[in-house]
């Protein structure tokens, strides 16, 4: 059962192509072929600003010299116009008489829809289309580290064109990263009769509509990708009115969770408006995946040759990549599960990759140490416990999860002492933990930020629950002590170099008993701080700002250590890794950034989603980060080497929560769309829908035993589901794990184990403390 | 786009805020430049195109800050970051009213002039907002039931600092303590202390603690006054918290107070001053709650309307009605009157011992009705047009001299004879006719004790009559309270009661009766209260004949002989019945004459009253 991706064979098919036979040009990378080339890509961020300026003129330089085809004139054009643009007159001129170009010929190649054709050279409109395609999404078709082909910038207007973030850009592939814009749209250069633009949706409407029951969920899924490259090709060819008559004609027939994308849509209305509109690059520069099965495909095939219907088959082979499977159609249902992300659903093969999702073995500890504290419990009257707990750790510690990475598979920091001891606390805690299941819900204790002006923009709580951070609106970042135990600084250096570093209680004497507070304000980003993150070890904290960095503090002298700079738009989320030392980030950027706190420049760029990173999140193992994006997909990339492992769709509106279960194999995420999607890791495979949250889902957090998923919401409500039963029975049987094909349970009403107002207040955050009591946060909002 | 409102072109459909082509020019003329159609209107199109992205980017911000509104701070976000200029000077928290000048098509946001100097030289600085802090609660104990109640004052309003914790609990044992003169510190502070408003939600929840002391007269109006205090507090902004206010006053106005069972308590006072700071509530503070007005004349209605409520509800409700003005009196007291009226007269005309104490009550809540009621025509007098001026006093004044004769009974000196002043200038009176009406409808009610609250409103020389006098003599022994009652409203007998007045359906007597034949004469007389000239004239008419002046004291002693003997008369002696058949003229006439007796016999039934208890 192998995809078919859009062979050469297939085009020639269709459409008698003059260039089919022609070598694609170098830069124009099958997409099939970008994840081969992807894990080279990974930077390690050495990349210099300077990279910008040089980018463009590498990938072009092949052009000229490889053929003198019509089509690497065209492509010349375009970059000397780019040159020229930007100002780079010696460059120009240099490429120019490298490519003995004539200046006028350049003048005539404008925008102007008329030279697309001109420089094509072949009679046929289309065929120039067509080969414009080509150049066009091969320059774009720069996967970093992804399958689907990825711009790594968002900035709108000219700086998408000239500003390359340092960083972005690796050394080992040299790619044009940024894909001049001109050039881009130049792909909508058709010359197609405007106004037969209805005739062709609306008969391809037709036919989709009579056809077979089975075939016609599947073939509906073309309308909406049919729909915008057909309105935007009107629009870029300064059809407006005719534009504007076909959106209104046809966007009352698209799926409901692509109003929003429409709405934008709606409002490019002109050709000027496309340049540096995100949302149009996203539709041109990422191919639509649909999947459908052979038989629908053969069908629609067939019609489009029998209608001589070019304009629609030319989207379809240039726009659209049409993921064919053997086997029974799916259902509409089945269909609605999967799609509604901004670039269709992906591809069958991009979750193929072998995942660790199993968990590290837990290091040895110290015995004597754990001995010591057992006593101490035994005297207090609980000997009982001791021996379940001793098998616990040590059944954990032998059995190697046969589906968890090599334990050295990234390297991880070493265990100090402190962390053994905080291991120790947190496993006597466990002996305490509460068995959780529908039977026995958690107690809920809810923290309230009072006084926050509709300010509390991020919340996070230690995993020991002894301190809890907010990020506010007004740049502050406020951390609390929510135990007895005050917040103290280190004393000053002078005061330490006083103290007798030989005494026993050193660890207390260096502490300054004048600065204890229950609350430490931390001054220093300049916007909204989007996350926080406190370390494991409780010794730093991580925030995200809308400045664009994140900065590091320490929890020792409450100072920031460290401002991360990448990240050059505002930064959405930041976590750090279940071991410490690393960290991600993501943000408006479209990227994700692994960082360690010793490099001031990220180890790893993940790039891959079209819109916003939205939210982040490790994989308890720390070999793996999810990432939720506003592109309405949620993307498994691994650390070791960059790639993107996993890529769910489902969501039909941007991500913003996401949770690992404790065991490692499940995912939960939750996004404006106020649904719950639970996910196989293993597989790939969508496992669950929990519906019931009326407003977007900030939060969501397995019980420490991953009997039960808590979610909170914008709606002021926490809701539990139970989690084991979602993830009982799951038909991971061969044909559903190879096609992907899913059938959810109907109802996910009886996995609701349980509803919880808060007193208008937003749920921010949730946590389970190490003996399973639910702690909330959020802020009272009095509207 | 929070620019601009204009209209764009003719689309049925407009999902956008389009920018007409005038105002890019007016923009571009500002400008000093000159623009062409063709370039104002593509100009007006990528406006509108730019707001829209801009507005689109913004959302981002709005989801990422967790909030449900979309702040102009978010926007300029968005403009941020997409280069463009931020928009300044509109970032408070209000929106602002965005107007639109009829002349011209201009738009323009309001925007108040503020003082500078006023505000750097303001003595009173405003403390700050108030610390974020984190306040942790046990929501849900094992997943079930919340623990704390959802109640009606947020918990999660704010957190108070120790100072704040200090002075409440300082100003609550003051207030409820021992301590006059700390009491009085206290509350005086309460009224102008310019830094409790953290404190208000508990200090509302102290007030609403009315209902469990619901026994003890002292520490229900130390509340009360607390009440006051914190209503007369200008830096305190009562918001939601002016429901529960009324909530706690309303239940001292209303509630048979446990208070009220011993008859030598005085909560007639209290309800008179929770009646009062209603009035002060609604007035300062209605229009924070909406359908404030509307539940409480409610409430009070149904208070009236429900004749199993003891007397002293009733009079709660009166006293309530009159301190929400003289409109509430008109929407609910008295269209009521007339189905309440049998249940009073019923209650007033049994003489039995037993019913001594209700009948007492039956007084008060006479006293309080009239009172309202004659507000009520007060301010009618005064709403009709042409009324007072000029013909009012020479109206008058004729009336004044020729009572007696008009009359032509043997006691000139009584009610009646006002009634006869009036009646002299009421053929010309060009009244309202609901004023009329509705006068005439009061009388019937009350009869002449109607008119003798007007004249007797002055405070000055009222020459009483020895009827009078001798009844308002008799009064204060019977009723020891009433001295009190002047202070308060002005209106209300005092016998204390303890017995609930039980609803007697007795007849329905004939208080229909004695209307005073010249009706329509009455109502000029609502003016001469209100009016100098006129009432001295008025007055003097009245009173002259009878010897001494006196001043007027004990009104609503003096009122009930006045009053009650005219009902007696009607009771007494029924000839009249058969007049009372006839037109309303053919009633008036007998009615006055008995009217004119009735000091006499009303002095002796409280004779008798006394001498039985």
């Amino acid at each position: 059962m192998a995809a078919l991706h859009e062979e050469p064979a297939e085009v020639a098919a269709v459409q008698p192509d003059p260039e089919a036979g022609t070598p694609p040009p170098p830069p124009a990378v099958p997409p099939a072929a970008a994840p081969a080339a992807a894990p080279a890509t990974v930077v390690e961020g050495e990349a210099t600003g300077a990279g910008g300026d040089a980018a463009p003129l590498k990938p072009a330089a092949p052009g000229p010299a490889a053929s003198p085809a019509a089509l690497d004139r065209q492509t010349l054009v375009a970059v000397l116009q780019f040159l020229r643009r930007s100002n780079l007159r010696e460059s120009e001129e240099i490429l120019r008489r490298e490519a003995r170009l004539l200046g006028d010929d350049l003048g005539a190649t404008a925008l102007s829809p008329t030279s697309a054709g001109l420089l094509g050279g072949s009679g046929s409109e289309a065929d120039s289309g067509e080969a414009l395609l080509g150049r066009g999404s091969g320059a774009a078709a720069v996967a970093i580290g992804g399958s689907v082909a990825a711009v790594a910038t968002s900035s709108p207007g000219v700086a998408a064109v000239a500003a390359v973030p340092p960083g972005k850009v690796g050394g080992v592939v040299v790619v044009e990263d940024q894909p001049d814009v001109s050039a881009v749209l130049s792909a909508y250069n058709q010359q197609g009769d405007p106004t037969l633009y209805e005739e062709y949706y609306s008969g391809l409407k037709h036919f989709i509509e009579c056809s077979l029951d089975c075939h016609r969920a599947e073939l509906s899924q073309l309308f909406y990708p049919l729909f915008v490259h057909m309105y935007l090709e009107l629009v870029y060819n300064q059809h407006e009115s005719e534009a504007k008559s076909f959106f209104e004609r046809f966007h009352g027939d698209q799926e409901c969770y692509y109003q929003d994308d429409l709405r934008v849509l709606s409002s490019l209305t002109k050709k000027e408006h496309m340049k540096g509109n995100e949302t149009m690059l996203d539709f041109r520069t990422s191919k639509f995946v649909l999947r459908i099965s052979r038989d629908s495909y053969q069908l629609l095939k067939r019609h489009l040759q029998e209608k001589q219907n070019n304009q629609i088959w030319n989207i379809v082979q240039e726009h659209l990549y049409i993921d064919i499977f053997d086997g029974m159609p799916r259902s509409k249902q089945q269909i609605d599960a999967m799609v509604g992300s901004l670039a269709g659903e992906a591809k069958r093969e991009a979750n193929k990759a072998k995942v660790f999702f199993g968990l590290l073995k837990e290091p040895e500890f110290d015995v004597p140490l754990d001995d010591e504290d057992e006593e101490g419990e035994n005297e207090e009257g609980k000997p009982k416990k001791k021996k379940p707990k001793k098998d616990n750790v040590g059944s954990k510690s032998k059995k190697q999860d046969p589906n968890a990475p090599p334990q050295n598979r990234i390297p991880l920091p070493e265990l100090k002492d402190s962390d053994k001891l905080d291991k120790v606390m947190n496993m006597k805690e466990a002996a305490r933990r509460v068995r959780l299941g529908p039977e026995c819900l958690p107690s809920i204790c809810f923290y309230t930020f009072l006084n926050a002006y509709q300010g509390l923009t991020a919340v996070d709580i230690t995993d020991d629950s002894s301190m809890i951070v907010g990020g506010f609106a007004d740049s502050t970042v406020r951390v609390w002590s929510v135990t007895p135990k005050k917040l103290r600084s280190v004393k000053t250096a002078a005061d330490l170099s006083l103290i007798d570093k030989e005494s026993d209680d050193v660890l207390e004497r260096i502490m300054d008993e004048k600065t204890a507070s229950e609350l430490k304000i931390l001054y220093g980003h300049s916007g909204p701080v989007y996350g926080t993150s406190f370390s494991p070890d409780r010794n730093y904290l991580l925030s995200c700002s809308e400045d664009g960095t994140v900065r590091l503090w320490s929890l020792q002298t409450f100072t920031c250590l460290v401002g991360y700079k990448g990240h050059n738009y505002p930064v959405w989320d930041t976590q750090f890794s279940p071991y410490g030392y690393y960290f991600v980030s993501g943000g408006h950027d479209r990227v994700a950034r692994l960082w360690a706190t010793d490099h001031y420049q990220p180890l790893r760029i993940f790039a891959g989603h079209l819109a916003d990173v939205t939210c982040t999140r490790f994989h308890p193992n720390s070999n793996y980060i999810a990432t939720g994006s506003a592109d309405r997909t949620i993307r498994l990339w691994d650390v070791l080497n960059g790639n993107c492992v996993r890529i769910f769709t489902g969501h039909k509106g941007p991500i913003h929560s996401l949770a690992f279960s404790p065991n490692g194999r499940f995912l939960a995420t939750g996004a404006t769309d106020g649904r719950v999607l639970l996910w196989d890791i293993g597989h790939g495979l969508m496992v669950g829908e929990l519906k019931g949250h009326t407003d977007t889902i900030y939060a969501l957090r397995f019980s420490r035993d991953g009997e039960i998923l808590a979610s909170g919401s914008m709606d002021n409500t926490v809701r539990l589901w139970d989690a084991v039963k979602a993830f009982e029975d799951l038909e991971t049987d061969d044909f559903t794990t190879a096609t992907g094909h899913i059938n959810l349970p109907e109802n996910s009403q009886d996995l609701l184990l349980g509803t919880y107002m808060t007193k208008s207040t937003p749920v921010v955050h949730l946590h389970f403390t190490r003996r399973n009591l639910l702690l909330a946060a959020g802020a009272y909002s009095s509207q | 786009g929070h620019k601009s409102s204009g209209v764009g072109g003719g689309r049925e459909e407009r999902r956008f805020v389009e920018l007409p082509r005038d105002s890019v020019r007016l923009m571009a003329e500002s400008a000093g430049l000159e623009l062409s159609d063709e370039v104002a209107a593509l100009l007006a199109e990528d406006v509108c195109y730019r707001l829209r992205e801009a507005t689109q980017n913004s959302s981002q911000f709005l989801k990422h800050t967790r909030r449900r509104r979309l702040t102009v701070e978010d926007f300029n976000r968005a403009l941020r970051w997409s280069n463009v200029e931020a928009v300044c000077g509109c970032g408070s928290q209000d929106s602002l009213p965005f107007r639109p000048l009829r002349e011209g098509d201009l738009f323009f946001p309001e925007d108040r002039e503020v003082n500078l100097l006023e505000l750097a030289l303001a003595t009173n600085i405003p403390k700050g907002c108030a610390e974020t802090a984190v306040r942790v609660h046990v929501s849900y104990l094992d997943g079930k039931g919340n623990l704390e109640p959802q109640g009606a004052v947020p918990s999660a309003v704010s957190s108070l600092s120790d100072d704040l914790l200090k002075y409440y609990q300082h100003v609550t044992r003051a207030v409820l303590g021992d301590d006059p003169q700390l009491m009085k510190v206290a509350l005086q502070d309460l009224q102008s202390n310019p830094k409790i408003a953290a404190l208000l939600p508990y200090f509302v929840y102290v007030v609403s603690g009315v209902k469990s002391v619901s026994h003890d007269l002292e520490q229900l109006s130390r509340l009360l006054q607390l009440a006051r205090s914190l209503l007369q507090n200008p830096f305190l902004s009562l918001g939601s918290y002016v429901g529960s206010l009324v909530a706690s006053v309303l239940y001292c106005v209303l509630e048979p107070l446990a208070a009220s069972i011993n008859p030598l308590n005085d909560h007639w006072t209290l309800r008179d001053y929770a009646a009062m700071l209603l009035g002060r509530i609604f007035w300062s503070h209605g229009e924070l709650v909406r359908g404030l007005y509307q539940q409480i004349l409610l409430s009070l209605q149904k208070v009236l309307a429900d004749p199993v409520r003891p007397l002293c509800s009733h009079y709660g409700a009166v006293v309530g009605l009159h301190a929400l003005g003289w409109k509430a009196v008109e929407r609910v007291l008295y269209p009521h009157l007339p189905t309440y009226w049998p249940n009073l007269q019923a209650v007033l005309d049994d003489y039995s011992v037993s019913n001594a104490q209700v009948k007492a009550d039956g007084h008060k809540v006479y006293g309080a009705i009239l009172v309202a009621v004659e507000r009520l025509l007060k301010a009618k007098a005064q709403q009709a047009p042409g009324f007072g001026g000029p013909e009012g006093s020479p109206r008058h004044s004729p009336p004044g001299q020729d009572p007696l004769p008009e009359l032509g009974l043997g006691r000139p000196l009584l009610p009646g004879g006002a009634a006869a002043a009036s009646s002299s200038s009421s053929s010309s009176s060009p009244l309202s006719p609901s004023l009329r009406d509705m006068y005439r409808e009061l009388y019937d009610f009350f009869g002449d004790s109607l008119a003798a609250r007007f004249g007797t409103g002055a405070p000055a020389e009222p020459p009483s009559p020895p009827g009078a006098a001798e009844g308002a003599r008799k009064e204060p022994p019977a009723e020891g309270a009433a001295r009190k009652m002047p202070q308060l409203t002005n209106a209300t007998v005092s016998p204390r009661d303890e017995e609930p007045p039980p609803p007697r359906p007795e007849r329905p007597a004939l208080h229909r009766a004695p209307g005073p034949p010249p009706r329509p004469r009455g109502t000029p007389r609502a003016p001469a209260g209100h009016r100098p000239g006129a009432r001295d004239v008025f007055q003097k008419c009245r009173f002259a004949p009878r010897g001494p002046p006196r001043f007027s004291f004990v009104i609503a002693g003096r009122q009930t002989g006045r009053r009650c003997p005219g009902r007696r008369f009607q009771t007494n002696f029924p000839q009249p019945p058969a007049a009372a058949l006839g037109s309303r003229y053919a009633q008036r006439l007998p009615m006055i004459g008995r009217t004119g007796r009735a000091p006499r016999r009303w002095p002796r039934a409280e004779y008798s009253l006394l001498l039985l208890l």
